[in-house]
């Protein structure tokens, strides 16, 4: 017996752009960071965006977010200008920009992702705080939710903030450098959430310094330096020329600046 | 031993406990998120920058707390203003419009001949000469600003833990920020006729202090602070009536003592937990 499948009894659905940046340049204070950047990003894709310190990786993320309106260029985001979908995209920040010593519980931090959507005057509700508890089971953080902040660890953190995201409900996720200050079993099991909701259809961009992991789980590279350098499968890491452009005389891998002031 | 509730057959102590336990309310609340934020230095400004306002309703016969409120919210809205556009440290601008603004109330004071108690009240406080028409103010003032925190509470917990993720969620964190700095303005200005001008950041500070010494929540933090600084209005004011001290600076240093007493027990407990 054969198996006869024919392509053309698969369905083909042509996935909708979600992100789309169109001869993009961003920066701080009248000076880009980033220049001409043309990128086009697909529902269920997850896409890793890799380069050095000052590359523009979140600079990229934060004027997807809406956080950084670009110097130049177009920006569309779910069909809409960046920023204008807030409900639908969830933003990551990088964790050390957070207030880890404020008085708050895990599920504090985690319902923050629902305020946008209670709005003013509302206290979240007892199936918002059930969402809360879901979403923390599926970062395998359920015992953590009644625990102060300012005691947990890199990695919990990092599953907190995640969790704090998919509360939010978004249709597209920007994480910015998740993976750092964090335990390889802790990032294993924070792959495997976001390669869940990138099959349910989730579009997922993470920046990050990890380029093994990069290699072990993402589909999809963008290599920046200031502009796109590279954009395609793991295969773009394997490339030398396109190491060098990206990574300059730095090899990655190599000693890195983590914990740079300037993560432009 | 006298005794404790005498004093309360007099109207004016009446009125200045009313009048020190709103102030307590408000400024404890308000503390929280200046504790949390870190904007003791801009609370300490704004309070010197309410004394122009203050000086000029005294001149036109105006309540002086309304004079006192715009003079302090204007100056802490330019200082976000001037920080955000100039890329000045927000501490420098702090530096500039605030002493400027004091000074500007000082000449302005100065060219009063005959001033009179009342504006010596403001700078020190003066709790025992309330009158109705102050403390109806207070309380309106004090209900305004309780009603506001109830309402954005955990916009502006959010906005305070992470602005940017607060943005990224759609929250207009510069006008929250805005409303932070006009709630803070004018607990300010209702709190200067109870503590005075250069006391006032203390009942905005310390008692939300003390309670972040040892809170594990924010709820815990904000019940905390306003116990501390409604039992120090009260205990201040029976002190300073039995010692017959200034009333405004006896309800600040009973603060500083709990903080005291607080910090004491906590490096004790963790002593002995660690230990």
């Amino acid at each position: 017996m054969t198996l006869a499948v024919t392509v053309a009894s698969l369905p083909v659905v042509e996935a909708s752009r979600t992100i789309e940046l169109q001869d993009v340049s961003a920066g701080y204070d009248g000076v880009p960071v980033l220049r001409d950047v043309d990128l086009t990003v697909r529902a269920g894709e997850l896409l890793a965006l890799v380069g050095p310190n000052g590359a523009g990786k979140s600079t990229l993320l934060k004027v997807v977010a809406g956080l950084l309106p670009p110097m130049r260029g177009r920006v569309r985001v779910l069909g809409a200008r960046a920023g204008e979908e807030s409900g639908r995209v969830a933003y990551l920040p990088q964790a050390e920009s957070l207030r880890w010593d404020y008085p708050l519980l895990v599920e504090d931090v985690v319902l923050m992702g629902r305020i946008a959507k209670l709005g003013v005057g509302r206290r979240a509700a007892a199936a918002d705080r059930e969402d809360a508890r879901a979403a923390l089971a599926r970062v395998d953080a359920r015992d953590l939710a009644q625990r102060p902040i300012a005691a947990l660890s890199g990695g919990q953190r990092q599953r907190v903030l995640l969790a704090r995201t998919l509360v939010a409900g978004p249709d597209v996720l920007l994480l910015d450098e998740p993976a750092t200050g964090v335990d390889p079993t802790t990032e294993e099991q924070l792959m495997r959430v976001l390669e869940q909701l990138a099959a349910e259809g989730k579009t997922v961009v993470v920046s990050t310094h990890d380029l093994a992991g990069v290699m072990a789980h993402f589909p999809r590279v963008v290599s920046l330096n200031g502009r796109i350098v590279a954009d395609g499968t793991t295969a773009v890491l394997r490339d030398d020329r396109i190491l060098r452009e990206t990574y300059g005389g730095h090899r990655p891998g190599g000693p890195q600046l983590y914990g740079d002031e300037h993560h432009a | 031993m006298p005794d404790l509730f005498a004093p309360l057959a007099f109207t004016f102590v009446q009125r200045a406990l009313v009048g020190s336990v709103l102030v307590g309310i408000v400024c404890a609340s308000v503390g929280v998120f200046v504790v949390l934020r870190g904007l003791a230095f801009l609370g300490d400004a704004i309070s010197h920058a309410a004394f122009p306002g203050v000086v000029i309703a005294f001149l036109f016969k105006v309540n002086l707390a309304i004079g006192g409120s715009i003079a302090a919210v204007a100056s802490a809205l330019t200082v976000g203003l001037i920080a955000r556009r100039s890329g000045l440290r927000e501490d420098v601008a702090i530096g500039v419009v605030f002493s400027g603004m004091f000074a500007l109330g000082v000449v302005l004071f100065s060219g009063i001949k005959s001033y009179t108690g009342d504006l010596l009240g403001i700078l020190f406080g003066d709790v025992l000469g309330v009158n109705e028409e102050q403390l109806a103010i207070a309380g309106v003032v004090t209900l305004v600003v309780v009603v506001s925190l109830w309402l954005v509470w955990k916009e502006l917990v959010f906005v305070s833990f992470d602005p940017v993720g607060a943005a990224a969620a759609g929250l207009p964190v510069l006008r929250y920020d805005a409303l932070l700095l006009a709630l803070i303005g004018v607990t300010i200005a209702v709190s200067v006729q109870v503590v005075g001008i250069i006391l006032v950041v203390a009942m905005l500070v310390t008692p939300a202090a003390a309670a972040r010494l040892v809170a594990g929540t924010l709820r815990d933090m904000l019940a905390l602070a306003l116990a501390f600084a409604v039992g120090s209005a009260i205990v201040g004011i029976a002190l300073s009536f039995f010692g017959n001290t200034a009333s405004g600076a006896t309800i600040v240093l009973v603060t500083t003592a709990v903080f005291a007493l607080v910090w004491g027990i906590r490096a004790v407990r963790l002593r002995l937990l660690g230990a």
